[in-house]
């Protein structure tokens, strides 16, 4: 990875998106640890379904919750649950990958027909066959898209991982005595990481839908969390009265998804020098909520 | 073609076996005792030895396994634990909602997608290519959940041209209000998806501008949506053809959740009410079927796309 990417990705309009958007999720997230405007859980039917205006910027909802407060604290379940998927699927990226590009034949032969297969899996179903046993929980989300992402990230960074295992440097590197392991370090993983750390964004955009969806559909975040699908849902059995309390919460999370996806998008071409801009391929589609 | 084709089925049937062991182990292995879980947390240890005994819980692993998937090829997923009707006939009753769904669904998608895609890759660089590739980026990112409240706040609130939930009880026996309730789920799931689906055929649309048979054809003094038409158009299809594939399993998960937004009676509505009852035995088959259905549409593409691509034909 050549060191001069954070310049170029500054570059990129769709870079700067990217990048303002996630900073504002997680210092909004941030702060909603310590402080939000009113307590998002305290009850004041006095002042239920006000519009947006002086002191409840975005209104209140059908028990006087103040939505500010609700979208604010529930950016810190979606940074939770995006941040810990994001790591599972690291670790099952990276041993999947690992598995398929290192090893003997047949082990790495039947990997990547595993991860074929797994690949099929959409991260919904696997959420709900968690669900099924687990009950309702973050946990949920954040194991099915761990490993729904991490088979994913596992596809691409195989291939990858096996040209520049075959690349000179690395045959280089195994003549000049170093170890595996060394050799993995300081050769192999400087070149594979790009391919990862794209992945990686898109993976968390994905972590963000299914959040939303799985929690809406109730078996994601607990009653008691703050959450952005489970706010839609509240919200959902007031729909044809108070319409206009729906669009926070539904527009945080296309805003979080679309800055995640174009940070991948810029990375992608900011980290890729063999990407021009004139060869625009575009990922396959990701499926879930 | 017929070596691939044979050796593609053997794929798909590891892969469906695969998915039932994990569908099955999960299912049976996860921390906690399934007895327990299913007969509820007070529970007399009678209550819970009868489940055991409904599930054959006590006979090996491998042997429950068996049993299942003995039953499934024989068209047999077992009976639900709560209300003990076939598995397989609620699956049927219910596919009359989800299947016209998905296909209005994948139909809506495809008739957005295409034109607007090539539109988009022929205006590109001018606003009108930007304004679409702009906005579909912006609507793939929607939750499709959220989607559907905006599409009902406008066609159902506002306009009240659709109903914003339901489906008639008579079901296709009245087949205008049925066909009535299913369009704006169906317009739902399809704008999403369209939005991710344009994207793709404005990057293959990209490519073939790209190839020499393209540019050979407009130097022989075809325009250049002549030549696209002609000679692009069909290599475009095939990569839009694999992307379909993978939308068949983008479509399925828009239904479970667009089927509870809308209260529509269909099997993903059905997979969420059994996964909230514990119902594992309906739960395991109907995530079978799912997966299933998901594995078969992938061994149809990849057949379909060696099929109609010559180059590939010659490789094997």
């Amino acid at each position: 990875m050549n060191a001069a990417w954070p310049r170029r990705l500054w570059r990129l309009s769709t870079g700067r998106f990217g990048v303002v958007v996630c900073a504002i999720i997680l210092l909004t997230a941030a702060s909603a640890l310590v402080w939000t405007p009113f307590d998002p859980q305290h009850v004041d039917i006095a002042q239920r379904w006000l519009g947006p205006s002086w002191p409840h910027l975005l209104g209140t909802d059908g028990s006087g919750r103040d939505i500010l407060s609700l979208v604010m604290s529930g950016a810190r379940t979606t940074v939770f649950v995006a941040v810990g998927s994001a790591l599972i699927a690291t670790v099952i990226g990276i041993a999947l990958a690992a598995l398929g590009a290192l090893t003997a034949r047949w082990v790495r032969e039947s990997v990547a027909v595993l991860v074929d297969i797994l690949i099929a899996f959409p991260v919904l179903l696997i959420a709900l066959m968690i669900s099924a046993i687990w009950g309702r929980s973050l946990w949920v989300v954040i194991w099915a898209v761990g490993i729904g992402f991490g088979v994913n990230i596992a596809r691409v960074t195989r291939p990858e991982l096996r040209r520049v295992l075959h690349s000179d440097f690395v045959v280089a590197g195994r003549a000049s005595g170093l170890t595996p392991a060394q050799n993995l370090y300081r050769h192999l993983l400087p070149n594979v990481a790009p391919v990862f750390i794209v992945q990686l964004s898109w993976g968390m955009a994905v972590a963000v839908l299914a959040e939303a969806g799985l929690s809406y559909l109730g078996v994601g975040a607990p009653v008691t969390q703050p959450s952005w699908g489970l706010l839609l849902a509240e919200l959902q059995q007031f729909l044809t009265v108070h319409p206009l309390s729906v669009l926070w919460p539904g527009l945080a999370i296309t805003m979080t998804v679309l800055g995640l996806n174009l940070l991948g998008d810029a990375l992608r071409e900011a980290t890729d020098p063999t990407l021009s801009r004139t060869d625009e391929r575009v990922r396959e589609p990701e499926v879930v909520a | 073609m017929i070596r691939y084709a044979l050796t593609r089925l053997a794929l798909l049937v590891v892969g469906l076996f695969v998915a039932s062991v994990l569908i099955f182990v999960t299912l049976r292995v996860l921390p906690g005792d399934v007895a327990q879980l299913i007969a509820g947390t007070d529970s007399t240890p009678d209550q819970i030895e009868a489940v055991r005994d409904q599930l054959g819980l006590d006979v090996p692993l491998p042997l429950q396994y068996g049993a299942w998937i003995a039953g499934v090829v024989r068209g047999d997923f077992g009976a639900s634990l709560i209300t003990g009707a076939p598995v397989l006939a609620e699956l049927a009753q219910k596919a009359q909602v989800t299947v016209p769904l998905g296909l209005l669904a994948m139909a809506i998608a495809l008739v957005l997608a295409v034109p607007l895609g090539v539109m988009s890759a022929i205006l590109r660089g001018r606003a009108g290519g930007t304004a679409l590739s702009v906005g579909s980026q912006a609507i793939a990112a929607v939750p499709v959940v959220w989607a559907g409240m905006m599409l009902v706040v406008v066609f159902a609130v506002w306009l009240g041209w659709l109903p914003a939930q339901g489906f008639p009880r008579a079901g296709w026996q009245q087949p205008l209000p049925a066909l009535r309730s299913l369009l704006l789920p169906a317009l739902t799931i399809g704008v999403v998806e369209g939005a991710m689906l344009l994207r793709f055929v404005r990057s293959a649309t990209l490519q073939a501008v790209g190839q020499d048979f393209v540019r050979t054809a407009a130097a022989k003094g075809l325009t250049r949506t002549q030549a696209l038409i002609r000679h692009g158009l069909p290599n475009m299809a095939l990569s839009v053809i694999t992307v379909l594939g993978l939308q068949a399993a983008g479509i399925i998960v828009g239904a479970v959740v667009i089927e509870q937004l809308f209260s529509l009676p269909g099997i993903g509505r059905m997979l969420v009410t059994d996964v909230g009852n514990r119902d594992l035995v309906k739960v395991q088959g109907e995530l079978l079927v799912l997966t299933g259905f998901v594995l078969l549409v992938g061994f149809a593409v990849d057949l379909f796309h060696r099929l109609i691509d010559p180059r590939q034909r010659e490789a094997t």
